[in-house]
């Protein structure tokens, strides 16, 4: 589904990723993790073109994403992403949020699109907030509403980018729930994130990133029991004593 | 274009437009000085908690800062000098340039006190807390503490104020003062070179504040670093 | 102050040249300054909306003339400009385009010359603003946006600019209240607005504090009606639980 082959970007003459290849198949879920600057939420955005890169290759359902003749609104309509701070549209109301991107992108008319949203704020349990406004929302509600606004578009898959390191700590197991359901329907998902024990439970690859690379990319179970670096053992260890 | 240029008058007007220049320079400074120090005043006014000054201070800013500069110029041309006649008796001299000094200090000064009391204001409020701890009285903790974080904190500010002053000083021209401006369109007018004289006058205007806004802006980020 | 006669009356007077008021004069001159600064603020806005947007694009080279064209109307001298505009730029166009200017009626032509200058002068304040009301959301609402499809200019349309323009409603109120006062300059090349008027009521009418007060306060009227109208929208674009602040 997703593949990323060799992957190298920089910023100037400052390199952030260096050489990194992945694959995350059709239902899988890969955690993505490691210290802060390790690149790895820039590798994630580097999968919806959010973040160009020089070299290497990724392509996302057999579409190339660094191929100048993509069409990239396309492609990102297909791909769901949810963001670290929410990013909800703040002059719009929940509903509004939820059924722009069906309108404007996939061309869905109004009816349609709101009823697919009142679908989806009923799965995140939001019905009851649809004409309040971001604002008006706790932080775990607005990006359980990214969520819902993400899924609207009917995505092949989900990247998430530290989905909960700007929560509050009560109302962090609220948006884990929702994304371990959507796990558990088999939904292909790629997850920056520090919360291993979401890991534990859904994850089927941990890759672990540091300094610009991908130092280890293993099967949960292998990589929690026996880390094969020294850094992600470090890593683990300073994530338990957190 | 059916318009041929020829630039033949500037060279010889260079002096008059120069001594003009001096005109520009003089009143910018002296406004930017005046400016400054009663712009403070008014700011520390507004800021003092004393009902009557800050409503003064307010008041002054609110009016200067409603009205145009063209008529405050118009103000201290037509109107004060008539009063003071009507005061004094007739006979006073050559007023302009006095009136364009008195008009652009007192009205720079409402735009200074807004800078300064946002920078009064952007000085944590633990800092006069502490320097009143250690005993310094109000005045003095505003003075040693507060206003050299304030100036700190605003010189670009207080310095972008001043290029826009500097350029808003080609506004004597209402009063017949020979400025920079005033020069060269008087000399455009004598020699029928108007297109010249002004695209040079703009030109000039431009290569100053553009290189004075570019030191500013490195300035600032030099200031904004550390 | 001794021998004044003060006499509010004066404006109920017939002018020296008959057919109208003192008040009808200083009327006129309100009208001309709303009118041009009306007029200068519609060019403001739109150009000054395009320019910043165009001063947050990816493209270097948008960027570099957005940013070329603030820096050349912000440095020099507004009444430079008019001047320009008005005596400079007829002589330098197609010498057909150019008479044909120059034979129109004068109060056209300033009103041209004056509207464009107030209009270009302020888009560059203008742009500047909406670049940093932009760029304050910018960094995750534009990747939002992009990642759930839109195309850059829907992103803009839809995402960026209906919360940047609230978000800088004060300074454009601001720059609002500056072009009405910078339409006094005008009245250099001739347009008879306000602060021609409060001169030339001065000159015939031998009453130069009445004047003199009322066209001040005309100015300290319209400034307050703006503000209220400015604030009265910035309550209407209001969002609910939106703190500004936050940001």
């Amino acid at each position: 589904m997703i593949s990323i082959r060799n992957v190298s970007k920089w910023y100037g003459s400052f390199r952030v990723l260096t050489g990194c290849s992945t694959e995350v198949r059709k239902g899988e879920v890969v955690v993505v993790c490691g210290p802060s600057g390790s690149g790895k939420s820039t590798l994630i955005k580097c999968v919806n073109a959010l973040e160009p890169f020089q070299e290497g290759e990724i392509l996302v359902d057999g579409v190339s994403v660094g191929d100048t003749k993509t069409d990239l609104p396309k492609l990102r309509a297909r791909v769901g992403m949810v963001f670290q701070h929410f990013e909800l549209f703040p002059h719009m109301t929940v509903a509004q949020n939820l059924t722009l991107a069906q309108v404007k992108v996939l061309g869905r008319s109004p009816q349609a699109a709101l009823e697919k949203g009142v679908k989806l704020l009923e799965r995140v349990g939001l019905l009851a907030h649809r004409d309040k406004y971001p604002g008006q929302l706790s932080g775990g509600q607005q990006q359980r509403v990214a969520i819902a606004r993400a899924l609207s578009m009917d995505p092949i898959a989900m990247l998430f980018d530290e989905p909960t390191s700007a929560l509050d700590p009560e109302m962090i197991n609220e948006v884990l729930d929702v994304m371990v359901e959507l796990a558990e329907e088999g939904m292909t998902m790629m997850v920056v994130t520090h919360e291993m024990g979401f890991a534990r439970k859904v994850a089927d690859r941990v890759i672990f990133m540091d300094g610009g690379t991908i130092v280890e990319d293993a099967h949960k179970d292998a990589f929690f029991a026996a880390p094969q670096s020294d850094r992600a053992r470090l890593f683990l260890s300073k994530i338990l004593h957190h | 274009m059916s318009y041929s240029f020829d630039w033949s008058s500037i060279p010889g007007a260079l002096p008059y437009l120069w001594h003009g220049a001096r005109i520009t320079l003089e009143i910018t400074a002296l406004a930017i000085l005046v400016g400054i120090v009663w712009g403070t005043v008014l700011a520390v006014m507004r800021l003092s908690g004393h009902a009557l000054l800050a409503a003064f201070a307010a008041l002054y800013v609110n009016l200067f800062r409603s009205v145009p500069l063209l008529m405050v110029i118009l103000w201290f041309f037509l109107i004060v000098p008539a009063a003071l006649r009507a005061l004094f008796g007739e006979g006073m001299p050559d007023i302009r340039l006095t009136s364009a000094f008195v008009a652009f200090s007192l009205f720079e000064a409402a735009y200074y006190a807004e800078i300064m009391r946002a920078g009064i204001q952007s000085v944590p409020k633990g800092q006069l807390s502490s320097a009143l701890a250690l005993g310094l009285t109000r005045g003095q903790a505003m003075r040693l503490v507060v206003l050299p974080q304030a100036f700190r904190n605003m010189t670009p500010l207080l310095l972008t104020q001043a290029i826009i002053l500097f350029q808003d000083t080609s506004l004597v021209y209402v009063i017949g003062l020979a400025d920079f401006f005033g020069a060269a369109y008087k000399v455009g007018d004598r020699d029928g070179r108007i297109v010249e004289l002004l695209m040079f006058a703009g030109a000039a205007y431009f290569v100053v504040c553009f290189a004075a806004s570019l030191a500013v802006r490195r300035l600032h980020s030099r200031v904004a670093s550390p | 102050m001794g021998g004044y006669h003060w006499n509010w009356g004066v404006f109920f007077q017939q002018v020296p040249s008959g057919g109208a008021t003192y008040l009808d004069w200083f009327v006129q001159g309100v009208e001309w300054t709303l009118l041009v600064s009306a007029a200068g603020w519609a060019i403001a806005l739109a150009l000054g909306a395009l320019l910043g947007v165009l001063r947050t694009v990816p493209s270097r080279a948008l960027r570099g003339f957005a940013a070329a064209y603030v820096e050349l109307f912000r440095n020099i001298p507004l009444l430079v400009q008019l001047f320009l505009w008005y005596f400079v730029v007829p002589e330098l166009l197609p010498k057909a385009l150019g008479d044909a200017i120059k034979g129109s009626p004068p109060l056209a032509q300033q009103f041209v010359a004056a509207t464009l200058c107030l209009g270009l002068f302020t888009a560059a304040r203008v742009c500047e603003q909406v670049r940093a009301g932009i760029e304050s959301i910018a960094r995750g609402q534009r990747a939002a946006g992009l990642a759930l499809g839109l195309t850059l200019p829907q992103t803009y349309r839809f995402v960026l600019l209906p919360m940047a323009f609230r978000i800088i409603l004060p300074p454009l109120t601001s720059e609002a209240l500056n072009i009405i006062k910078n339409s006094s300059v005008v009245s250099t090349i001739g347009l008879i607005e306000l602060s021609r008027q409060a001169q030339q009521l001065v000159d015939y009418s031998a009453q130069p504090y009445e004047a003199f007060i009322a066209v001040t306060i005309a100015y300290l009227v319209i400034n307050a009606v703006v503000m209220y109208a400015m604030r009265w929208l910035e309550h209407r674009t209001r969002i609910p639980g939106y703190l500004v602040a936050a940001k």
